[in-house]
């Protein structure tokens, strides 16, 4: 008998169709960030950087939903609802640090 | 004999029922971690943006990061993590030498993606750029030093993992277990990709 199809809550399971895709999804939106940076172009530094910053949050999505499996279904709610609420507290952690941070440096500078 | 078949999937299915609910919790426990983790990088990351610029008079980013050898570690991870995928699946068929010959693929790939990195660790310490060089460098060796710890415990659970699944089968708790590495293993992938974005693209631009 299969005890191998016990895992469906919780996390689903891929196809290799949708590990095939999602690898050459990253494989792209890894060389075009690394490309832009390694070979002399003609981009101003804050076009590049709007690029890759860019690229890096579509590969994260990328990640989540071809090999991590998130997805919409009922199943997954409570993953997406605890992943949903850390990237509010990363958000606060990072923005708030950095934040406050420039103000203080900026502050002790002039002073 | 057909009765028989039909009883033993009905003791199946009633077993395979309270596992799913027992296994699914445990997953679900495992991802909470892994939020945990996430909320660990994003304070090294935050402590990274905030030094990132005090050099001290020390070397920059564009003085001391060779992207073509980050873009040979990131695809050293990136090949992990599809051959990981290809044991998921082997694991969903129950095939137990699939399963174990796709783990020890991805255990070479991670080791190789150690290797490079202590070795670059090894080059900037040697070159006089280690953490105590400057707040950047301090938390450029944090940062990246966090990822890579987490990469090698990950290499150690899937050894043992290996060892298990080699002896005991792919059991419903070793099932579970390849599922969370599993988690963990795609999670540190995309921490990787958040440093090499921040870290090393950024700081040669």
């Amino acid at each position: 008998m299969a005890h191998g199809h016990a895992n469906t809550a919780g996390a689903s399971h891929g196809t290799v169709k949708s590990y095939v895709i999602g690898f050459i999804l990253s494989v792209i939106l890894t060389v075009i960030p690394f490309g832009l940076l390694m070979f002399p172009n003609t981009l101003t530094p804050s076009v590049v950087l709007t690029i890759i910053l860019v690229l890096a949050v579509v590969q994260i999505l990328v990640h989540l939903v071809y090999f991590l499996h998130m997805n919409s279904s009922s199943e997954q709610s409570w993953n997406v609802m605890a992943f949903v609420f850390t990237v509010l507290i990363i958000a606060i952690v990072v923005i708030g640090s950095l934040w406050i941070m420039f103000h203080l440096n900026h502050n002790m500078m002039r002073h | 004999m057909s009765s028989q078949t039909l009883k033993t999937q009905h003791a199946h299915a009633e077993e395979h029922e309270h596992h799913h609910d027992a296994e699914g919790t445990k997953i679900f426990g495992f991802w909470i971690y892994l939020m945990t983790d996430c909320i660990l990088f994003a304070t090294i990351f935050a402590t990274y943006a905030v030094l990132g610029t005090s050099f001290a008079g020390g070397p920059t980013g564009k003085d001391i990061f060779e992207l073509d050898y980050v873009l040979g570690e990131t695809f050293l991870l990136l090949f992990s993590s599809i051959t990981y995928g290809m044991a998921m699946i082997a694991q969903h068929n129950g095939n137990k030498s699939a399963v174990l010959k796709w783990l020890a693929v991805t255990f070479l790939f991670g080791l190789g993606f150690i290797v490079m990195e202590i070795n670059e660790f090894q080059h900037l310490i040697h070159e006089g750029y280690g953490p105590d060089r400057s707040g950047f460098l301090s938390a450029f060796f944090a940062l990246v030093g966090t990822h890579g710890l987490h990469v090698t415990c990950g290499l150690i659970w899937m050894a043992v993992l290996m060892a298990q699944i080699s002896s005991k089968g792919l059991t419903t708790t070793n099932n579970t277990r390849l599922m969370c590495l599993s988690l963990f293993w795609h999670f540190l992938d995309i921490v990787w990709i958040c440093v090499f974005t921040v870290v090393y693209l950024m700081g040669v631009l």
